[in-house]
């Protein structure tokens, strides 16, 4: 790879916090609710996940809010995508049908990627086989941080030719690298890590911060050091890449901060689905507790919308 | 504002994912999902009329509309109240309640001292949300900073103050500080209730009484600083605050009765003040003014780095002594710092500043403005390339000055000399470290600097070189009560803050003023 690019942690902290200061109000929240909302990749990835569970989340996932026209007077937005373990996949492919949200499904040996490579890629063609839209890959941290990049970049390669050939008529899948954060111990490895991976992958392919099996998760600055590196991609290669924090993201509130922070780094044209999504399970209802509050003025009780 | 319709993004994004062809990669920030006003709620009430704060009490506003006059909202232009005009007989009061209060509130017990310093500090922080209001409307900087810095600093002033009454034997290692006596304070319009928070602190702790001056443009905090000393129970006389303009200043440096002048202010009025003061016996300390050089090499974390050239400069409309105003980078990044400042100021929010997103305010009022507007004018005249990307559409009323920087600037222009104390910005380039130093330290301030560099050696060789008072490494604009603030050459002398500032509130062991 080329020049290395450093991070400063004490200004790139201050710079991230300082997105959580601008205070989105009226028209700007409910706009901002229902874009973070469409960005969401509704999430469950445990070992006791069921069919039954996943087809749950489907249905949520196409219509989160099913008496939304009588309760708000308008139709919600669907969220982007549903985000399972291979196994799942041919069951949300079914649930989802022509939706128009994503199969998205974790593959290469997730969460930890401590797998022959021959077998990660195998993981990923049967997840696209059975029907996925997405690839979320792990990058091999352990090669990673003892220094071995070629490795890393070499395994990226191969995942992004193998989601590139495959899809319905060959017409290739969207892939999103995890670099695993939590694990990098440094902003300036976060950046190392988020510059490998998009000199590597397709314009139109996210880089993501983490699987949510370690801690810390996603973070503001973390995510700030990783939308700089893809404002670098994009301003110097004319290259577009897209974005997704995973983990840790909870709340109607911290999801408008994150939307600050891409609209105030990136621009207006990154606002959109296609270039930024949330990893996340139980923001959908807090968001949806919010647009409920914003419209009626009484918050809803966790039992007012259908589990996922 | 634009609307946005989250299920149109797949034809969004097939328009725009690539370049493409004849279209260079840039970022748009001005068409979709703007902000609506977020507008600060607490309303704060302001008297129409306020007196001067002499022995414990307003004073009544006498003599007709000759003796007061108004500060008005820079962001509106419209009168916010009336305020006494000092003149030499109002000063004459103030020094002799300070007088008579010194001799008792030094023969305090220290830590009792410190328990009022506590309790104005504790008392700051319960009003914070009004001061806060009431600064931004009175000086036009955003609500965010005065809030978020302005206030808590100024508490914080008063909290590290606090600690240091009882302590002050240890301060000055084997020798004895006794107080000054009655201290004459002059403050700048800048950061009215922190400069008035630097100055009382201080002088209170070590046992000085005061008599404060706020700016003619801003005295509103000052005086509900008053209000606050005397809700806290204050002896009577400790600190006194006579308002008004030039006339009021020019009778507390030359009164017999003062034994100390601390000025914060332009160079100007520094060098009248010093001759003023020369042969008389009292002490002084001045701040003054700032060309002060952000200096950038091309191993700095880039991003980073450019938000400490925002902050430097951009922070409170660039009325700052140690604004970082001449930005030197190294010539192989000086295409890429001027392509992502360009990015960067068009996400500034330039209005009002009562709205909480607001982040750079109104210039503090129509002569400051006319200087800044002098200045730009004379950039252009000298034939530097101006750049004032922001976006925001200014209010109809009031002072405004969108944020900018100028390219081209070379050492003999007018705007790397002179200061001109609002958010412009000059950009000149540098190929060694030898040069950036030389270019650096060609001026006739000495206040701060900042250096940018991953790389630790190159930081204190560089640093270790630069004539100003204050370095910031890899950060810039950053204060704490415990750090000394200070210049070198036309910047002034005397620190204050920390230790070291206590230096000009005492004398040492009996000995000369």
């Amino acid at each position: 790879m080329g020049s290395v690019t450093t991070v400063d942690r004490v200004m790139a902290d201050a710079r991230a916090a300082s997105f959580a200061t601008r205070s989105i109000k009226t028209a700007a929240k409910d706009a901002g609710l229902r874009l973070a909302m469409s960005m969401v990749d509704l999430t469950t990835l445990e070992g006791k996940d069921s069919p039954e569970k996943v087809r749950s989340l489907c249905a949520k996932a196409i219509r989160p809010m099913p008496d939304d026209e009588r309760v708000l007077g308008e139709r919600l937005p669907s969220v982007a995508a549903v985000c399972v373990y291979p196994s799942m996949v041919p069951v949300a492919r079914e649930a989802l049908g022509t939706s128009g949200v994503k199969v998205a499904s974790v593959a290469t040996g997730f969460p930890s990627g401590q797998y022959p490579l021959d077998v990660r890629l195998r993981d990923t063609q049967r997840a696209i086989d059975d029907g996925a839209d997405e690839i979320d890959m792990v990058i091999n941290r352990g090669a990673f941080l003892s220094g071995r990049y070629d490795i890393v970049a070499e395994e990226i390669r191969e995942v992004t030719a193998v989601c590139a050939d495959g899809g319905p008529q060959g017409r290739g899948v969207h892939l999103k690298v995890i670099l695993e954060t939590g694990e990098l111990e440094t902003y300036d490895n976060v950046r190392r890590a988020s510059d490998l991976a998009i000199e590597h992958i397709r314009p139109g392919d996210f880089i993501k911060t983490s699987t949510g099996k370690v801690s810390p998760a996603a973070t503001m600055p973390i995510t700030l050091v990783m939308l700089e590196a893809i404002r670098e991609s994009w301003l110097r290669d004319g290259k577009r890449i897209g974005m997704k924090p995973a983990g840790g993201i909870r709340t109607a509130k911290q999801s408008l901060h994150y939307l600050v922070m891409l609209k105030e780094t990136l621009g207006d044209e990154w606002l959109t689905p296609d270039l930024f999504r949330f990893g996340a399970s139980s923001l959908l209802d807090d968001i949806l507790r919010q647009i409920v509050k914003r419209k009626t003025g009484h918050y809803a009780a966790s039992y007012d919308f259908g589990l996922a | 504002m634009t609307t946005l319709d989250p299920q149109s993004h797949t034809e969004t994004v097939r328009r725009t994912s690539a370049a493409g062809p004849g279209r260079s990669p840039a970022l748009e920030f001005a068409s979709a999902w703007d902000y609506a006003p977020a507008p600060e709620s607490v309303k704060v009430e302001i008297a129409k009329v306020y007196g001067h704060f002499i022995n414990g009490a307003f004073t009544q506003p006498d003599g007709g509309p000759a003796r007061t006059m108004a500060t008005i909202n820079p962001a509106t232009e419209a009168e916010l109240a009336q305020f006494a005009r000092g003149d030499a007989a109002d000063v004459d009061a103030a020094v002799k309640a300070a007088r008579e209060a010194q001799p008792k509130w030094a023969a305090l017990p220290a830590k009792e001292r410190g328990k009022y310093l506590f309790r104005i500090a504790r008392r700051m922080q319960e009003r914070a949300r009004e001061l806060a209001v009431l600064e931004t409307m009175d000086n036009g900087k955003p609500i965010k900073e005065s809030r978020d810095v302005d206030i808590p600093l100024a508490a914080a002033h008063f909290f590290y103050h606090a600690g240091w009454a009882d302590k002050l034997q240890y301060a000055f290692a084997g020798r004895t500080p006794e107080p000054v006596g009655v201290c004459g304070q002059i403050i700048p319009w800048n950061f009215p209730l922190l400069m008035a928070a630097w100055k009382l602190a201080p002088a209170l702790a070590c046992g000085n009484t005061c008599v404060l001056k706020p700016a003619e443009t801003t005295p509103l905090t000052a005086l509900r600083l008053a209000e606050i000393c005397a809700e806290v129970g204050l002896p009577e006389g400790v600190v006194n605050i006579v308002t008004g303009d030039g006339e009021a200043g020019e009778a507390l440096v030359k009164h017999p009765g003062i034994d100390k002048i601390a000025f914060t202010g332009s160079t100007e009025v520094g060098k009248r003040i010093a001759r003023a003061t020369a042969g008389t016996g009292k002490k002084l300390t001045l701040e003054l003014g700032g060309k002060s050089p952000n200096i950038i090499f091309e191993d700095a974390s880039l991003d980073q780095a450019i938000e400490g050239v925002v902050a430097g400069i951009y922070f409170n409309q660039g009325h700052v002594c140690c604004a970082g105003s001449r930005l030197l980078v190294q010539e192989s990044i000086a295409d890429e710092v001027t392509k992502r400042l360009t990015h960067r100021l068009q996400t500034l929010r330039v209005g009002d500043p009562l709205d909480k997103n607001t982040d750079v305010g109104a210039i503090n009022s129509r002569p400051q403005l006319d200087t800044i507007n002098n200045y730009l004018g004379r950039a252009r005249e000298e034939g530097l390339q101006c750049h004032s990307p922001s976006t925001s559409a200014l209010p109809k009323n009031g002072y405004w000055c969108k944020p900018c920087f100028f390219t081209g600037v070379q050492q003999s222009h007018t705007l790397s000399r002179e200061e001109v104390f609002g958010p412009v910005l000059a950009v000149q380039t540098f190929r060694t470290p030898e040069e950036a130093i030389s270019r650096a330290n060609n001026s006739p301030y000495g206040l701060a600097a900042g250096v940018w560099t991953d790389k630790g050696s190159k930081i204190f060789e560089v640093a270790g070189q630069l004539k100003a008072g204050i370095v910031w490494l890899n950060t810039y604009n950053r204060f704490d009560p415990a750090s000394p603030f200070g210049g070198y050459k036309e910047s002034g002398f005397g620190r204050e803050g920390g230790m070291q500032g206590l230096r000009g509130y005492v004398r040492l062991d009996g000995g000369a003023k």
